[in-house]
Order: structure tokens, then sequence, then C-alpha cells
């Protein structure tokens, strides 16, 4: 322990913080503290926080050492420090899901990820910075100005979930959740050098997270290492009786499968349909070095035709928009949010319109219209009727794959960050960002995210995608935990270490 | 597959109570325009035979027990309002003059 002191806090790995709280080497209150004074010192230039509770926070790091000092037992996650998404509800706190319609809106309620956070001790810093209702792939759709990525502070920290990527690698938190409808968990994981996970749909509650598009979000865990994934993975998981959605099963063993560390005999399928135009060139090049990695561990490797994959890009773009459109028709100026125009003649459904072209920025807009005419009745069949026959192709293609292989892999995303403002005004490209992550929410398996080094033409992390069938997510964390482990033996550090200053 | 105009647009906008600018409705045409033309190919191939998948999920409808259990207090439920009057949601009216 005492090497760990010599390391400034923030740069621990949550597993370890736990531990160094536990024994007594250091207060949560002082873990706490420092990431705090961290927040302070640097987020101005990253704004991943939209929101820092101080006093929350110190109150529940106090609550965990007085714990302590009473002798209780400590939870495996006791006292960490974590960055959440500010599309979770929080009681007492501000949750706006990066939209001027939800500014100032405190819920009176927490969901039940927040709770389960709070049951183990969590120490909840504060509400991170997203794209409006979770819809983007660059966290520059945010009402309250974009995020910058802690390696390059000009590009993006890839989207929606692109303040709790950057408050990781900026270390201002070592433990965050994302939530990821279309790769926004594991898209951001790619860009910013850190670990992100996509649990089966169903196995984290969606209790209290603000609907974008409901037979596609799903909640995760976001952290610096593959361990400490895994910790908040069982932190969060398990069934919720108020989400009619969430599975009745027992938690995958996600924690023992991240400290096994072998791989040997898994059979990996690489899918051929991830790679060609459009794929980076450093992007490609970690990629083929990692299943070359994953040979030399022990996997057998096999290459996987997924046909059905190169239309799950336009299916999701029908589908999630579609749900969009109807679950953001509560965001009506009567019950909570912003109201405008209301001045005394006009009537509910004249504010309701002015409210939502005030409140909702372009992205939504965007989906909301492309939403209602997918679903509108002369185009059902031909949009939103067939892209939901592809997602039974997907499902079929994952299904033919995994009847063969244990895990898929594929690189996370086409390209490492690019610049904030270069795809701003160009919706095609900017969904382009989704590619590859997109086909797990069609089908509501598990997937994973993980840094696997630098593109050598920009020096920028690039991610590589593990993707296991539904609640067979351990497998995510049994590869993940054997190729950190192989890579850091390699480089002799976390690649976290090589990122600039701030 | 047919396009989208600004007339189309602008009435999606009213359907969903979106009093959408004059430039906002000609620059959402052009790039509705574009994306649709981009996913229309959905169609092309999910034949007859293919049963759509709307759920990753088998959903059956969950019931829990009729029993009185602690909820929000009426602060709470309106603490959130725009406006608020006699514990109740106060909205712009509803019923035209006619």
């Amino acid at each position: 322990m005492t090497e760990l002191i010599k390391t400034p806090i923030i740069k621990w790995a949550a597993a370890k913080t736990a531990e160094a709280i536990k024994s007594g080497e250091v207060s949560a209150v002082e873990v706490a503290q420092a990431h705090l004074d961290r927040i302070d010192a640097v987020d101005k230039k990253v704004n991943a926080f939209l929101h820092v509770d101080t006093e929350g926070a110190l109150a529940a790091a106090k609550a965990v050492d007085e714990k302590r000092a009473k002798g209780e037992e400590l939870g495996p996650l006791a006292g960490v420090p974590l960055a959440l998404k500010d599309v979770f509800t929080t009681k007492g706190v501000p949750t706006t899901c990066g939209s001027k319609i939800l500014e100032g809106w405190i819920p009176p309620y927490d969901a039940t990820l927040t709770a389960r956070l709070k049951d183990a001790g969590v120490v909840i810093l504060g509400k991170t910075n997203m794209d409006e209702f979770a819809m983007g792939s660059s966290t520059e759709n945010s009402a309250y100005g974009a995020t910058g990525n802690p390696w390059d502070l000009s590009r993006i920290p890839g989207g929606s979930g692109g303040g709790s990527a950057a408050a990781l690698a900026a270390f201002e938190a070592p433990l965050a959740i994302g939530t990821d409808t279309g790769g926004s968990i594991r898209q951001p994981g790619a860009v910013t050098g850190t670990v992100g996970v996509k649990p089966t749909y169903g196995s984290v509650s969606r209790y209290g997270l603000v609907a974008f598009s409901s037979s596609l979000d799903q909640g995760g865990p976001c952290a610096r290492t593959v361990l400490d994934a895994a910790l908040l993975h069982e932190a969060i998981a398990g069934h919720d009786p108020l989400d009619s959605t969430s599975i009745d099963a027992p938690v995958p063993p996600v924690v023992a499968a991240a400290k096994m560390r072998d791989i040997r005999g898994m059979r990996i399928g690489v899918v051929k349909e991830f790679a060609g135009e459009g794929y980076q060139a450093g992007v490609m090049q970690r990629f083929h070095e990692s299943v070359e990695l994953l040979r030399e561990l022990g996997a057998e490797v096999v290459e996987v035709s997924c046909p059905s994959f190169t239309l799950a890009l336009p299916a999701y773009y029908l589908i999630a928009p579609s749900e969009a459109s109807s679950n953001l028709a509560r965001f009506d100026a009567m019950r909570y949010g912003l109201r405008v125009g209301d001045n005394g003649n006009r009537s509910a459904e004249e504010v309701t319109a002015l409210t939502r072209e005030a409140g909702f920025g372009p992205e939504v807009k965007r989906r909301i219209i492309l939403g209602t005419y997918a679903l509108s009745s002369g185009y059902y069949d031909a949009y939103y009727g067939s892209a939901q026959k592809v997602r039974t192709l997907i499902s079929r293609d994952f299904d033919a794959a995994f009847a063969g292989v244990d895990v898929l892999v594929s690189p996370t995303t086409p390209t490492t960050a690019f610049p904030i403002g270069e795809r701003a005004d160009d919706p095609m490209a900017m969904y382009l960002a989704d590619l590859c992550t997109i086909p797990s929410n069609l089908a509501g398996n598990a997937a994973m995210s993980l840094p696997v080094g630098l593109a050598p033409e920009d020096n920028l992390p690039v991610g590589l995608q593990i993707i296991a069938p539904a609640m067979a997510d351990d497998r995510l964390y049994r590869v993940g935990g054997a190729v950190e482990a192989a890579l850091d033996d390699k480089w002799g550090h976390p690649l976290l270490e090589e990122a600039p200053a701030l | 597959m047919p396009g989208i105009t600004r007339e189309e647009v602008a009435h999606l906008a009213r359907l969903s109570r979106l009093e959408l600018q004059a430039e906002e409705l000609d620059h959402f045409a052009e790039q509705l325009d574009v994306i649709i033309g981009a996913v229309a190919r959905v169609s092309e191939v999910a034949g007859q035979d293919v049963p759509p998948t709307s759920h990753p999920l088998p959903l059956t409808n969950v019931m829990r027990p009729d029993e009185v259990r602690p909820s929000l207090t009426p602060e709470q439920a309106l603490s959130g309002a725009p406006a608020a009057e006699e514990q109740r949601f106060r909205v712009p009216q509803i019923l035209g003059e006619d």
C-alpha cells in the first residue's frame, strides 16, 4: 500500500481505492476531496460535469468513514467516487439530460441505479455532460456546451456519454455511468482510452433513466480498468420490479471473470463486415494486433460473417427516432420542465409547441420529425416495419455466429476522435461513428470496448469491441481482463499514462 | 422511395408539436431527405417471410400486489411543474372559445 500512497489518489483504480479506504490507509473524505479538487482544477477546460454535488459527495464519503469507524462491513466499492451521466434521476440534485427543456429540474426521486450506487457506498461526485437526451455521437449536442477529449481538447470525447468518459480520462473520477442506446458507452470509451460496457439489455434497471429509445437504452459501467468496470457492473445490475423490462435472473459472475486472465481454448470470431472503406488505417492496425494477441493468449480465432450488420445503421436510425418521438411527447410544458409562451391567451397546444421549439436542440428536433415520419400511416411498412424485420435478421446473424464462437470482436469505432465541429452539420457522417456498436443494441446482447493502443497517425486511443451473447456478460470481462493484462505487461503501464497533462 | 418536402416537414412538425422556424424547415427538409435516402434500403431486404422484432426481450405484463405503499407527496409530485394551483398542475386553456 505504501507504493500506492506515492501515486496521486486521483490516479488510483477504483478497486485499489476501495481497498485503501477499507484498510484505513486513506479516508473516503480524503479521496472525495482529491477528486473534487481535480474537478476544480481541470473541468473548466474539459466540461465533463454539468453539476458538481460537493456537499452530497462529502456527506456520502463521511458516512462511509463513519461506518468503517464503527467496524461495519464495507462493500467492494464503498467510498469510491463516481461521475453519473445526467440522464439518471437523482433525488434533490438537478437532472437535465443535456437539454434546456429540463434546465433546473430537480427530481423528487432516485433512479434504481442511483439508489443502488448509494446503497453500495459509492460517492456520487456529480452529473456529467451528454448529447441532449443521449442523441449523438460526439457530446457536441449538449445545450450546455461541448465536452473536450482529455487527449486533445479540440476533439470530441465521443457521445452521447462524452462527459462520463472524459471524467475518467481526465482523472476527475475513477468510475462513471453511461447509457448505451446505439453505442454511447462504448464509443466514448474507445475514443478516450477507457473501458465501457453495455450490459445485456434488461440486466440493469431503466427505472429513472430518462427514456430515449426504450427498447435499446441500457445503462452500464465506464471505468479505467476492466476489473473496475466489473465491480461497478455487479453493483448496478440485477432484477428490479419497478422496471417491467428488467430480467429476473442472476447477474453473471463478471468480477470473477475479470480476474481470470486466461482465455485459452476460447473461440473468438472476427466480424468480417466491420472492415474496409471508412476505417482509419491506424484503427485497423491496432485491431489486427489485438486479434494476433488473442491468438498468442491461446484463443482460437475464426472469421465470421454477419451479412445483415451492414443494415444495422439504417434500421437503428428508423427505430430509435420512432421510439424517441413517442417518448419525448411527455415534454409538453405541463408537468415539469420549461414552459414558454404562456401569456394567458394561448392554448395548451400552442404553449406546448412553443416550449418544445425553444427547449429542444436541432438533433432532437430532427429525430422527432424523422420518427414521426417513419411511424406515419403511409410509410410505416416501408420504414419502421422494415427496420423491425432487419432487427430480426441481425439477431439471427448473432445466433448463427454464437453457435460457433464464444465472443465476437471488431474495432469499436471506424476512426479515432474527430475534431469538434467536423461532422456537426452532416448527420450521416456523424451517425457513422456508431457503425460497429449498433447491432448489439438492436439484438440486446452484451458488448465492451477496451483500449488497445494509440493510432500511429494521430496518437489517439483505439478501442477493441468484444461482443457476447445475452446474459453471458462474464465472457466480455474474461477476454477484456486477459487482453488488458497482456497489454499492460507489454507497455509497462496503463494506456492513460500516455495522455497529455491537462 | 419518395423524398421529403419542406411542406411535409412543416406538417410533421405540427403533428409533433414543434413550432419550427422558417429556416429550420428549409434546413431539416434538406437533411431529412439525405437521411431518408440513406435509411430507405431497409425496405429492400426484409421479405414477407421475416417476422418483425420490436423488442429484444419477450415481454409479458407485470402485475404487483394491490397494496398501499408510500408514494410522493402532492408537493413533491408538483415540485417540477411550471405552474401549480390548489395541489394541481395549472395548464393553459385546453378548449377554444367556440
